[in-house]
């Protein structure tokens, strides 16, 4: 099992790891899929810098799963990652859990940080949207992905963002200066919670303990924990998938074997050079986003698939607009069980199509998520110090 | 039976940036191959595009000199197609916003005047080259122009002949040049234009099958092409020839004729969806007005103010306005010196000469307008005379560093003295030295004076007033 795809000698403390989704000058970048084994960018992510600045020395880069699109962990060309119960878990969720490194950083594509941190009680963040540089990340699904951080405690994990965030010139969508700044500064304000009871339905015991003792802690610091419905947000899960596979049908379509990775050795044509390259490198997940993403994007299925997708996206982020009216963060699971193992996975092989019924609202909305005490709270744009003071109140009430 | 052809056009056109649309590699023209290159135009992940704003102002420029309405949210799109030459596999271009729709070009030809509409202009990059290795059977590629931008210019169906297309290109071409929206170098690729055309009974509202020849880039050959067409076309109407079939063709020039593409390469179901990466671009009032009061006039309504209010021939005002470079230079001289014939004279005559000899096009003149009219006003205040104006033009032309006309006279001994005793004592020499040709003179031999008057001038070094020396010779020779 490997948990790190290449490692820094002599690292220094406080150390991080990056998710292997994010580039690297120094050590190779493979996005999980032999597509990019060994692949050498000439240039890293604008994140490096910053932490770098920040004192943080990289110890090298985490196992993730191919392009991150998977929930699970389990797609990774180098191997699935378990925790020592054999359930599956993530490499950068090992590496914290285990005291190697202070933080990780990861893409969060899909959700899958989330997913691990709340399976092995770290804290994660997913900032908001537009805050931290995707410059020098392996595009996957462009218009939900963000870099987030995961830790053991709270205070790590903000003290982490805090040295990502800003505005980025080489990234488009990166935000002003002081629109980022607002991650850092803006007030916390906790004072009334909902949980979404309309996500709860299908959740296991453990996860539901869990959810439970999230309540407890929160209604015992003073918080109005209130149980609501919106069903809306269920939609967006086969909406996020409509819209990340296209993209990420789009994103990978560079990888050709023309110019750099993996070239098949048998070819004739520069149509079998791109089939068979393409046949033998990506992974069953990739493929099904791929055919699945394309199919959406055909002429037939722009308008009644994609644009509605893209309309649906318009319409969660109207539904969470109104709840963060009333209420300072919606609390939704992070995943149905608080443990997959292979076996489910042999059961169902789009389990990260289906699990992504709790990570997507947070996906496409771009709203920020803070995962603590293994549920999700998601906040307004710019409320990450709202989040991170429930995370603490979680944290406490341990 | 008669016919009539229905043509539209699509016209690429690369915009004059110095840097690529998307990241800051030269856009210029040439290059060792794969020169202009970088992480980001050549495909590797993890660059994200970031638009260059001088990309959206010609893109407004040429949209606005066409007579367009501009799109003042703009957007960017991803159209998927695999072919080497293009790194991602997709280009980003303009599909449901571009940047200006509904446009209108006066045409004139010999049926007179017509005007063409255009559908759109959108804004896109261009792809790289693959270039063939024939001795190790390879193809190889190069992506010095991938990512260059460029804006497409789509045409409704408006044109029904060679002689209109030509027309129709011409007329872009020097809206865009003069706008300084591209070079349009037919030649070098910075213009070329698709050909989508149908043939029909005269009358008929129905229109025929349609065929798209590819990346026309010489106005002869577009002419051949559509001529060829349309023969074909009508061949296979009337005698069965052939089936028409919707497809793409590729042109010949050498054989002079086209020839069908294989159908895969060209049905394409291009995936469109918007660039999650790319921010739709906002045009604010600022901005466009800014663009609006950046155009310059119409070359056929500065041709007519030249004749009209500064008093220029026909042909002169025909000449100037072939160029943009030449207006702005001519009016910028005649802001100077205040005589816009002379200006004319100087840079039809003078200035074009020194291009010639340079093997220079009028569009790389680069002299200042200010300083030729500076050296003009001296000229025509008899400071300077013509012979030594123009070693100074050339310096001018020669010089790394601006030149400033009247200190680099001063400083080569240039200015016309008014030394009139020193002109008195050449004359008096000149005139002693030569008594033959005084009484020549005398004797109704008026050239005979020719030769002391340039017997003057050299002693001078050139430096009097023709026109005083003249006099002043006269004056002596009639006291003898
Ligand atoms: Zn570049």
């Amino acid at each position: 099992m490997k948990l790190y795809l290449a490692k820094n000698e002599n690292v220094t403390s406080p150390a991080v790891v990056l998710d292997d989704m994010i580039l690297t000058s120094d050590l190779p970048t493979t996005g999980g899929s032999m597509m990019l084994d060994n692949y050498m960018s000439l240039f890293g992510a604008d994140i490096i810098e910053k932490l770098t600045k920040a004192g943080y020395a990289i110890a090298g880069k985490a196992n993730v799963g191919e392009f991150g699109i998977d929930l699970v962990g389990e797609t990774s060309y180098y191997g699935a990652v378990t925790d020592d119960k054999g359930n599956l878990s993530s490499a950068s969720a090992e590496l914290v859990k285990s005291g190697d490194v202070l933080a990780a950083i990861g893409l969060d594509v899909n959700g899958a940080g989330r997913r691990a941190a709340a399976m092995n009680g770290l804290v994660y963040v997913k900032p908001t949207y537009g805050t931290v540089s995707r410059y020098g990340t392996i595009p996957a699904a462009c218009s939900g992905e963000t870099v987030s951080v995961s830790a053991k405690t709270v205070s790590d994990c903000k003290a982490v963002l805090a040295s990502i965030v800003g505005h980025d010139d080489k990234d488009g969508t990166s935000l002003p200066e002081e629109k980022c700044e607002l991650v850092k500064t803006s007030a916390a304000s906790l004072k009334k919670v909902a949980v979404i009871k309309s996500l709860t339905k299908d959740i296991d015991a453990d996860t539901a303990a869990k959810l439970d003792a999230v309540k407890a802690s929160l209604t015992a610091a003073g918080v109005t924990v209130e149980e609501i419905d919106c069903d809306v947000l269920a939609y967006a899960k086969t909406a996020w998938g409509i819209l990340m596979c296209a993209e990420l049908c789009n994103n990978v379509s560079r990888y050709d074997g023309v110019k750099y990775g993996h070239r098949s050795e048998n070819y004739k044509t520069i149509g079998e050079l791109y089939t068979n390259s393409r046949t033998e490198a990506f992974g069953e997940l990739t493929k099904t986003a791929i055919l699945y993403g394309s199919e959406t994007l055909s002429d037939d299925n722009y308008m009644p698939v994609y644009d509605k997708s893209l309309r649906i996206r318009r319409v969660i982020i109207e539904a969470f607009a109104s709840l963060h009216a009333e209420y300072d963060a919606v609390i939704i699971p992070a995943s149905s069980k608080a443990a997959y193992t292979e076996a489910d996975i042999n059961a169902n092989k789009y389990i990260s199509f289906d699990e992504a019924l709790y990570t997507a609202p947070a996906s496409i909305s771009g709203l920020p998520s803070v995962v603590a005490g293994g549920v999700q709270l998601i906040g307004k744009a710019f409320s990450e110090n709202t989040l991170f003071e429930a995370a603490k109140i979680i944290e406490e009430g341990k | 039976m008669r016919y009539e052809t229905v043509i539209g056009l699509e016209v690429h056109v690369e915009l004059a940036t110095e840097s690529k649309i998307f990241c800051s590699c030269s856009a210029k023209f040439g290059g060792e191959q794969n020169d202009h290159v970088c992480p980001a135009c050549c495909g590797m992940p993890g660059m994200l595009p970031v638009v260059n704003k001088h990309v959206v102002d010609l893109g407004m420029t040429a949209g606005m000199m066409l007579n367009c309405d501009i799109n003042r949210t703009t957007t960017f799109d991803k159209k998927s197609y695999y072919y080497p030459d293009l790194p991602c596999s997709y280009q980003t271009t303009q599909w449901f916003a571009p940047v200006a729709v509904n446009g209108l070009v006066d045409i004139e030809t010999s049926k007179g005047k017509k005007s063409i509409r255009i559908k759109q202009i959108h804004m896109e990059e261009d792809a790289g080259k693959l270039v063939h290795d024939d001795w190790t059977d390879t193809s190889l590629v190069d992506f010095n122009r991938t990512s260059v931008p460029l804006i497409e210019i789509v045409s409704q169906p408006d044109l029904s002949s060679a002689e209109e297309v030509i027309a129709y290109l011409e007329r872009l071409r020097s809206l865009l040049r003069f706008a300084k929206v591209s070079d349009c170098r037919m030649e070098q690729g910075s213009m070329r234009c698709d050909v989508n055309l149908s043939v029909r009974p005269e009358g008929s509202d129905k229109l025929g099958v349609r065929t798209e020849m590819k990346n026309m880039n010489s106005l002869t050959a577009i002419t051949r092409a559509i001529e060829y067409e349309v023969a074909r076309h009508i061949d296979a109407i009337e005698n069965g020839t052939e089936e028409l079939v919707q497809e793409t063709r590729r042109w010949d020039d050498v054989k002079g004729k086209s020839y069908a593409m294989r159908n895969k390469e060209t049905a394409g179901d291009y995936r469109y969806f918007p660039d999650p990466n790319i921010m739709p671009v906002v045009i604010d009032d600022a901005w466009y007005n800014g663009i609006k009061a950046s155009l310059p006039e119409f070359p056929e309504i500065k041709r007519a103010r030249y004749i009209d209010e500064l008093g220029l021939t026909e042909y002169d005002a025909d000449l100037l306005t072939a160029s943009r470079a030449f207006c702005d230079c001519f009016e910028a001289a005649y802001e100077v010196c205040g005589s816009a014939k002379e200006v004319a004279n100087w840079l039809i005559s003078d200035c074009m000469n020194i291009l010639n000899r340079k093997q220079m096009t009028v569009d790389e003149l680069k002299l200042d307008g200010k300083t030729l009219g500076e050296l003009i006003k001296l000229c025509m205040d008899g400071k300077v005379n013509r012979g030594n104006a123009k070693k100074i033009l050339m310096e001018m032309f020669d010089s790394e560093t601006p030149i400033d006309p009247a200190a680099y006279a001063e400083a080569n001994g240039f200015i016309v003295s008014n030394d009139t005793g020193k002109m008195d004592e050449v004359i008096k020499a000149a005139v002693a030295a030569d008594p033959k040709a005084v009484a020549d003179f005398k004797g109704g031999k008026e050239k005979a004076l020719l030769a002391i008057f340039g017997k003057c001038m050299k002693e001078l070094k050139g430096n009097c007033d023709p026109q005083k020396l003249r006099e002043a010779l006269l004056k002596h020779i009639d006291s003898l």
